[in-house]
């Protein structure tokens, strides 16, 4: 095989494996839109605070610790322990489902029947806070995050394709990040998952009849409020997950709020309401802007990528504008 | 009547007044929040604690107390020209804008205003000719003479020849990533190497296309422009890609804990160009520790003392007080003005005897500054990450910049710039 041929096939399954990590993003949007039609801003600062309550747990750092010592002149960072990543992991969870109670509790139920916009506006406050609140909790330095996580370049694939170039050719095997492969894996039985939960389970029953119809969901004795928990528990668990590996690739930091810039494009192309269409869109996305740059950047001067994945979802909003999976929205006057 | 008259006076006096001019101002635009927090802090901790040893130990700076001002800026343009504009009146004798962004905002500002900007190895390279740009001073080095002081190690570790090399420059995709491109052209041309360009926008989480096309097209050296979430992700990936560390070198904004410690063991060898010294090994950091931290004056938590940026925020405020010291020393007060600050940066001279008074002996290169050099001696040298030991080791000597390609670029803009914008340039003889 040619190794343009085998650079192409590479540049699309590392598209494939960066529209799994966008799609990893997207989902938490979704459930929040499809149980209340909230757009949760928030989300990435979700996943940021979610990284950082794991950090924090596993290395045993003093949550608030440079107030504390601000206050009382103490000196205290760590408690000198570290917990084993699976129990940070669940420790973690616990505090994104305290998060959600307190976002019900104190947001949401004060908001019931207010306007979308208004319900979006509260979720933009909601992001400031948690930016804060995070830097105050954790500190805003740079943490390494390691759950145990492979990562780096796969010897295996990089051996085993490096014969399929013809002999003599300047080729070095195909690339691929052991870490987005077990980001797909993750996404992959997260969807899975919540799949089984939705379908099979009272409780993701009672999701889908609160996302399909609220007043109806309310009428046959559903409780609005526990579901909006529970449902902003489950986006919390995903803001982990997506919190864990882009973590492990940059480190957990503010940036890491900043991964919902790339779930937008892939919102618009799979649409707000369909938990495959963020999985499809993410895949699109990935795959065309990885080798809209490989073919195209070079002529344009590089950096296309966040430029091709917004017009290319520009382009389905005008043909589809609900996207690929989304609810087509339809009213009568 | 007569009270609303007499009140209106009143308040027309105190806000015509001139400023309290019981201390010296030296406003601090710093970013503690943000997706830069991280760099932010340990620089402006660095800035600030330096000020408040020569207050708490020495009373100021010749007998005048220091009195910090700090504005949050977020690493926002618009918020730091705010800063900008919020505290030039309380007497603000020198500006340290901290963001190439809020420097070319604040060039025609402050040369308006008459205050000085330090912009310490960012900002607008050509502003180091002194003729057009009398207010602005980006001594000890520039964007440019990085880039050029990078080749030269470079050519040092390939026996001084560059030709028939591949080097490609990694870059923020911004204006501050594009600085050095011009040079690395010119020097390209120079040396005979082929440079590859490599865009990554902001903030640069995702880099997986550009390190596909370094690992096909396998550069002898990557060099790298970047800031922020750039520069871990950027040296993690060269890790997974496996890339020789020691191979891979960044601007000094590229270099600091922040940047490799997030990608542990692998980032081992990779290197940066520093204007300055690493590390704590040095009797100020005795002074610090006595008069500002164990006093509980710090400006942070005191966990950032020592490492590049909290260093550089600390020489940063050397520089500027050694300045003020120049100033008071030239016309003879000691309550200075920002004209006045503005002359003693101009006549700036930093040798190492006086590095070594101040308790930084060979932190830094001696520093030299004229009406028509206003970008220093341009010297850097190279540092290099030892992941195990966990610190920055110096691996050279400072070394000069291309002065040759680096001064004719200098030239070319700032005079494009003095034509664009209708000036003068002054006579510095």
């Amino acid at each position: 095989m040619s190794p343009v041929f085998l650079n192409t096939l590479e540049v699309i399954l590392n598209g494939l494996m960066a529209g799994v990590m966008y799609s990893l993003v997207a989902l938490g949007f979704v459930l929040i839109y499809k149980a209340s039609g909230i757009f949760n801003y928030a989300q990435g600062v979700m996943a940021l605070f979610a990284a950082l309550t794991l950090v924090g747990l596993q290395t045993g750092q003093v949550p608030f610790s440079h107030l504390i010592n601000a206050i009382f002149g103490t000196e205290v960072h760590h408690f000198g322990w570290e917990l084993p990543a699976l129990v940070a992991i669940v420790l973690t969870l616990g505090v994104m489902v305290i998060f959600a109670i307190l976002v019900e509790r104190l947001v949401l139920r004060h908001l019931v029947g207010q306007e979308p916009i208004i319900l979006f506006m509260a979720t933009i406050g909601l992001a400031y806070f948690m930016e804060g609140f995070g830097d105050l909790m954790w500190g805003s330095d740079i943490k390494k995050l390691d759950v145990g996580l492979p990562s780096g370049g796969s010897f295996w694939l990089e051996d085993v394709t490096r014969g399929w170039a013809a002999e003599g050719a300047d080729y070095y095997g195909m690339y691929i990040d052991l870490l987005d492969v077990w980001a797909a894996i993750v996404a992959t039985i997260l969807v899975v998952s919540l799949t089984l939960f939705s379908q099979y389970t009272k409780t993701g029953r009672a999701l889908r009849a609160v996302a399909d119809d609220h007043q109806a969901a309310l009428s046959v004795g559903i409780d609005l409020r526990t579901i909006w928990v529970i449902t902003w528990a489950i986006a919390g668990f995903v803001a982990l997950v997506a919190g864990v590996m882009w973590g492990a690739k940059s480190g957990v930091q503010f940036s890491l709020s900043l991964i919902a810039l790339k779930a937008l494009p892939v919102l618009m192309l799979g649409g707000f309401t369909s938990i495959p269409g963020a999985i499809v869109g993410g895949l699109i996305i990935g795959v065309g802007e990885k080798l809209f740059e490989y073919a195209i950047g070079p002529m344009l001067g590089g950096a296309t990528e966040n430029w091709f994945a917004y017009v290319l979802a520009l382009l389905f909003l005008v043909f589809r504008p609900q996207g690929l999976f989304g609810e087509k929205i339809i009213e009568r006057v | 009547m007569k009270f609303t008259k007499v009140t209106a006076l009143a308040a027309a006096a105190i806000l015509s007044a001139a400023p309290a001019m019981a201390d010296l101002v030296f406003p601090s635009l710093s970013y503690r929040t943000g997706p830069y927090a991280a760099n932010g802090i340990p620089f402006a901790d660095g800035y600030a604690d330096y000020f408040t040893l020569l207050n708490e130990r020495d009373g100021g700076i010749g007998g005048v107390k220091i009195k910090l001002i700090e504005c949050e800026t977020g690493y926002n343009t618009q918020k730091g020209v705010e800063c900008y504009e919020a505290t030039k009146g309380e007497g603000a004798l020198l500006y340290q804008p901290l963001s190439t962004g809020i420097t070319y905002q604040l060039i025609p500002k402050a040369t308006s205003d008459g205050i000085p900007l330090h912009t310490m190895g960012y900002g607008r390279t050509s502003a180091a000719n002194g003729k057009v740009f009398p207010w602005v001073f980006n001594y000890p080095g520039t964007y440019w003479d990085a880039a050029s002081i990078i080749i030269e190690h470079l050519l040092d570790e390939n026996g001084g020849s560059l030709k028939g090399k591949k080097i490609a420059l990694l870059y923020h995709n911004s204006a501050y990533g594009k600085e050095p491109i011009r040079t690395l052209e010119e020097l390209s041309k120079k040396h005979g190497f082929e440079l590859m360009l490599l865009p990554v926008d902001h903030p640069g989480q995702e880099q997986k296309s550009q390190w596909l096309q370094i690992r096909r097209a396998r550069p002898d050296n990557v060099i790298m422009w970047g800031w922020g979430v750039m520069n871990q992700v950027a040296i993690q990936e060269a890790v997974n890609i496996r890339y020789p560390m020691d191979h891979f070198i960044g601007v000094w904004w590229s270099g600091s804990e922040n940047d490799v410690k997030p990608a542990g063991e692998g980032a081992d060898g990779y290197k940066a160009v520093t204007f300055h010294n690493v590390g704590a090994n040095y009797p100020i950091f005795d002074d610090l520790k006595k008069y500002v931290i164990d006093a509980g004056k710090a400006a942070g938590a005191g966990d950032q003392v020592g490492t590049v940026l909290y260093n550089r925020g600390l020489y940063a405020a050397m520089l500027a007080a050694e300045a003020a010291r120049t100033a008071q020393k030239i016309h003879g007060v000691k309550q200075i003005t920002a004209a006045m600050m503005r002359d003693g940066m101009e006549a700036l001279q930093v040798d190492q005897a006086r590095m070594a008074e101040l308790g930084l002996p060979n932190f830094g290169p001696e520093i030299h500054v004229t009406c028509a050099n206003h970008g220093g001696p341009g010297l850097g040298a190279i540092q290099q990450w030892d992941a195990k030991a966990g610190q920055w080791k110096l691996i050279t000597d400072f070394m000069p910049a291309d002065r040759e390609v680096v001064d004719r670029l200098i030239e070319e803009d700032s005079m494009a710039y003095a034509k664009e914008a209708g000036i003068t340039p002054r006579d510095c003889k």
